[in-house]
């Protein structure tokens, strides 16, 4: 459910394993009182691992428990979700920024540093996941005793997988009634090809067996390839902004040591910065002498800009350069959607909020748009869905801005065919995030649409009405494997286009909610694409244009026709609503003209009332939008625009 | 419906309306709707009296005694004639059939009757408490007292009526009825019990569709019947029109006396000179003491700006369906005229093209069509209005300021 948008998340957190989040994390009570030595840690007795879990196996609350039990912070049933900071992020019972934590453990009289990254919950997220997967060498990969592998597990096992890192299978919530673990080590098996010896059956909510899990850090993480004698070399995985004392780095020592008072340079921009703390994070900031290799922790350096930290980049002492590390490949906005103030004079609190907002999630990409229906806003470019959903809730939450946001597009692609077109855009593939923007198919070769592979785990019982969405849906079947005897796991080709808007609720519904839903980005294909314009008694409205596969045309254009004919109010006259392609009309909704209108009774005592009920509406029809003779209220644009409340 | 009645009095500019309670017959509310009635009457300085209407609930409950005593005190500080229209409301109960006789002695010339619905369902949904039968007796009665002076109010648009039933309905009132009659669509209004009902799904209500053809089968019957229709929901035949709700229609000044009536009217006795907008105390007790305390219980005065008082005389000329003729609009704007405010704009000239609303020699008034839709033409006419009336405010105050500048040669 990781990938629902909004309430498909919700109810599961009903039947939720933690339930409350209203206290303060007890850290932020709890001083350290030695200070650190950190140079007592040699390479050999570092482990950096992560926890990658499906929506609400326990991932967090594993993360309190190996808080407190190695005393970075308090034993106390109020630790619920501490490295989940938001407020969203406890709302909903995923992870969106990713947080660390330096804990301090003994095992067989030697003292070890485990750098837990703690990482977002969600493949809309999986830069952030493989950025902190860059900095471990192993990972929990956390599977819930009674739901068993769920798609997300499946997408995260990979990017693990994929990134060569020690994985340990941790079989969670054994002490919930119908736990079944057996079950759930031979789906861990067949589909990761993971001996079922090597799963730990924990109960984190109770502490069970949490202990063999830092043993097992220990023990089968392999401790970071890094050496003391190098030159300094670090990662820098992410970033923060603090108002008071600018950027907060969070970096991964890949070689030699830094300290206060060192002159750093960042290898992508070639400026050089003085330390001026750095320390570690247990999980909030602990400030210490020094940073070894190995080591995990933060910096501040007086860099004034997010961009200066680049995620990715390579910081080096400014004697002794080096050569940088691979870094990251920077993330892609794959779902755009428009944001619009509630009401124009509330544009500059939005614009500042969504400033404040992106400061610290340079992922969303930031376009100004203006529409006529809906004023002055912005065309924002999302992760996916889950991060666009997070980040409206962010704005409602900690901004409190209200807006308008309009049904999610993707980007599409054309590639052109006119030479002149071509020397005009300087490339000839151009990406077209605005329908209006869509050029003509004269002069174009071919349109390209986004692709998306997904991944859909299910009981077999749901497997017909399943693989009938999907068809509907444009999906192509390219895998389906049993991964124990009831559940199935089936990977389709999808446009993106088809699972933005709501693919996930119905398959939900249609399974009892018992399907999960992952996706992962998979190139462009060529696509038949056609431009459809709404009209109203024949007059095209612009900010309507959208841009459909010619197979869905009809479908889209009749709900958009329907969605219009509800939320335009009746006028003097017949209106036809209409869904066009080039001048064929394809889909037509009827709102039909008044034929009385008239309140009856109007005497002395009645007048106030009535003048101020008609005034209302002399100042509302001076507010509406004129298309040839139709008077369209701007509700009537949100309905059709935003995306449907579930 | 159970708290209070209204009260109307009308004359040649003016008319007024009073609230009385359940327990009307209380002596100190008739003395104080008598003191009301002067003490307003005398702030008006109007000198004669046209017409006078008691309503607003049910006010066949106040003994008739109460009806005598405020119209002598009309008469006391204004001049009432005998043919002055005197309209009492009367819910019809047999209650109130058996004292029609006592209200006319006491001067009422004119009974409207709520008859509502002449289904016997109906009335219980509606929660009225008399009968079709009793209705129809009441009806005949009061036609018996004042003959040619008898309205009567029906409702259309009721939980699961047909435009059908509706057109039956219709031609069986049509065969008791007098010279006059009122048709009302039920509005739902919030916080009532039938709202409620509608809500919960107990109780369906007939589409837009649906009360749309009643309506206009309403118009056609009536019409063929002889009843002429003067405004949006009143027909009478024999030119039998209620003369004190022609008045309203027509942006005349009216004063309202009693808990919660409305009143218009310039206060000329302590020198006004500007039309209010004046409102009367809801609460009967709180009113009592003010009206006591100080010989009036206005709790509200607004004083109506040019734009505002001309927006309330072309809502309700509007509705009439002679509409407003020039010279009626010139009373009220004699700088600028129908054709000024509403010649240019297309939004207008769009709706005269359609055939819903003339503008002619005669004045600016709707079609046959134009009038079912008066209040989706209601709006364009305001926002032109306000829109002229600023321009003209502002070119006067330009002109203003430069003939200061003229007549100032330093």
């Amino acid at each position: 459910h990781f990938h629902s948008v909004g309430i498909a998340i919700l109810p599961e957190l009903t039947s939720l394993y933690f339930d409350c989040h209203s206290n303060l994390p007890a850290f932020l009570l709890f001083a350290f009182k030695d200070t650190i030595d950190l140079s007592k840690f040699p390479v050999d007795r570092i482990r950096n691992f992560c926890i990658i879990a499906h929506i609400d196996h326990g991932k967090s609350t594993l993360a309190d428990r190996l808080l407190e039990m190695t005393g970075a912070i308090a034993t106390t049933d109020k630790n619920k979700q501490v490295l989940d900071k938001l407020q969203v992020e406890r709302e909903r019972g995923i992870t969106v920024k990713a947080q660390t934590a330096t804990l301090i453990y003994s095992h067989q009289g030697q003292q070890y540093l485990l750098n837990l990254i703690d990482t977002p919950g969600h493949v809309d997220f999986s830069y952030e996941v493989s950025r902190s997967i860059s900095a471990c060498q192993g990972v929990l990969l956390i599977v819930d005793a009674n739901q068993g592998i769920q798609a997300q597990t499946v997408a995260n096992f990979y990017l693990a997988f994929e990134a060569q890192l020690a994985i340990i299978p941790v079989i969670n919530k054994i002490d919930l009634k119908n736990a079944d673990p057996e079950r759930v080590e031979t789906q861990i098996e067949k589909v990761f090809d993971i001996p079922r010896e090597e799963c730990i059956r924990i109960s984190a909510k109770l502490g069970t067996n949490v202990d063999k899990v830092l043993q097992a850090v220990v023990d089968r993480i392999p401790a970071p390839m890094a050496s003391t004698d190098d030159p300094f070399k670090a990662l820098v995985f992410d970033s923060n902004f603090d108002h008071y004392r600018g950027v907060v780095a969070n970096i991964a020592v890949f070689g030699g040591r830094v300290k206060k008072g060192d002159r750093i340079v960042s290898a992508y921009l070639g400026k050089t910065y003085e330390v001026n703390e750095l320390g570690l994070l247990r999980p909030h900031e602990h400030p210490t002498q020094k940073l070894f290799a190995g080591q995990v922790g933060y910096i501040i350096a007086g860099m004034k800009d997010v961009k200066e930290a680049q995620i990715g980049d390579t910081l080096y002492l400014q004697e002794q350069p080096v050569e940088a590390l691979p870094g990251f490949k920077p993330a892609k906005a794959m779902v755009f959607a428009g944001m619009y103030p509630m009401d124009q004079s509330e544009y500059q609190g939005l614009r500042s909020a969504i400033e404040r907002l992106t400061l610290n999630d340079s992922s969303v990409t930031v376009q100004r748009d203006s529409s006529m229906a809906l004023g002055a806003g912005w065309r924002l470019g999302f992760l996916g869905l889950l991060h666009m959903e997070v980040f409206n809730q962010r704005l409602e939450q900690e901004y409190n801005a209200s807006v308008i946001v309009t049904a999610p597009t993707v980007p599409y692609k054309a590639v052109l065919s006119s030479p002149k077109l071509i020397k005009e855009h300087g490339s000839e593939e151009i990406t077209i995030v605005n329908p209006a923007q869509f050029p003509d198919r004269s002069v174009v070769s071919e349109y390209l649409e986004p692709m998306v592979l997904g991944t859909i785990l299910s009981p077999d019982t749901y497997t017909g009405k399943i693989m009938t969405l999907c068809l509907n849906r444009r999906g192509i079947q390219k895998n389906m494997v049993y991964i124990d005897d009831q559940r199935v796991m089936m990977k389709y080709l999808f446009p993106l286009n088809e699972i933005v808007v709501d693919f996930y609720d119905l398959l939900k519904s249609l399974s009892s909610g018992y399907a999960s839903f992952d996706y992962e980005n998979a190139g462009y294909q060529a696509a038949d694409l056609i431009k459809m314009n709404i009209l109203l008694n024949g007059q095209p409205v612009e900010e309507l244009i959208t841009i459909v596969h010619r197979g869905r045309a009809y479908s889209t254009g009749k709900a958009m026709c329907e969605r219009l004919k509800d939320s335009i109010p009746r006028q003097m006259f017949e209106v036809a609503v209409q869904a066009s392609i080039g001048s064929k009309v394809i889909a037509r909704e009827t709102i039909k003209a008044y034929r009385k209108n008239v309140l009856a009774k109007c005497y002395g005592g009645d007048i106030t009332r009535k003048m101020k009920l008609l005034k209302k509406q002399a100042e509302g029809k001076k507010k509406m939008r004129r298309i040839g003779n139709v008077e369209v209220p701007k509700d009537a644009f949100i309905n059709v625009l935003k995306r449907k409340d579930k | 419906m159970s708290r209070n009645f209204a009260q109307l009095i009308r004359c040649s500019y003016c008319n007024f309306n009073k609230y009385i309670p359940r327990e009307n017959n209380d002596p100190m509310m008739t003395e104080c709707l008598q003191r009301e009635t002067e003490t307003l009457l005398q702030l008006s300085q109007v000198s004669c009296i046209t017409s006078v209407f008691f309503g607003g609930g049910t006010p066949s409950l106040a003994h008739p005694s109460t009806i005598a005593a405020v119209l002598e005190s009309v008469s006391r500080r204004a001049y009432l004639s005998d043919k002055a229209e005197v309209t009492l409301e009367v819910n019809p109960t047999p209650v109130g059939k058996s004292k029609l006789e006592d209200y006319c002695r006491a001067g009422v010339n004119r009974f409207s009757i709520g008859v509502q619905s002449l289904q016997d369902g109906d009335l219980k949904i509606l929660g009225r408490d008399h009968s079709p039968h009793q209705a129809l007796q009441t009806v005949e009665e009061a036609r018996r007292l004042c003959p040619g002076r008898v309205s009567v109010d029906v409702m259309f648009g009721r939980p699961k009526q047909s435009a059908e039933s509706w057109e039956n309905e219709l031609s069986e009132l049509l065969r008791v009825c007098d010279d006059h009659v009122s048709l009302y669509q039920l509005t739902l209004e919030r916080g009532t019990q039938l709202f409620k009902q509608v809500l919960g799904g107990e109780v369906t209500m007939p589409a837009e569709d649906v009360t749309a053809e009643m309506y206009q089968c309403a118009r056609r019957t009536l019409h063929q019947h002889g009843f002429l229709q003067y405004e949006v929901s009143n027909f009478a035949r024999h030119k039998a029109v209620s003369h004190h709700n022609t008045s309203y229609w027509k942006g005349r000044q009216y004063i309202g006396v009693g808990p919660g009536a409305h009143g218009r009217f310039v206060p000329r006795g302590e020198g006004g000179v500007v039309r209010e907008a004046r409102t009367q105390t809801l609460e009967p007790d709180v009113w009592i003491r003010e009206v006591q305390q100080r010989g009036h219980g206005t709790r509200r005065r607004i004083q109506l700006s040019h734009l505002e008082l001309l927006e309330e005389v072309l809502v309700m000329g509007m509705r009439m369906s002679k509409g407003i003729n020039h010279k009626h609009w010139e009373l009220f704007s004699p700088q600028l005229g129908l054709h000024e405010v509403f010649g240019t704009s297309n939004d207008i000239q769009e709706l005269l093209q359609s055939g819903q609303l003339i503008l002619d020699d005669r004045g600016l008034r709707c079609s046959w069509d134009g009038l079912a839709l008066l209040d989706s033409i209601l709006p364009a006419l305001l926002v032109m209005l306000e829109r002229q009336i600023s321009q003209r405010l502002q070119r006067d105050h330009h002109a203003d300021g430069q003939t200061k500048r003229i007549s100032n040669p330093q």
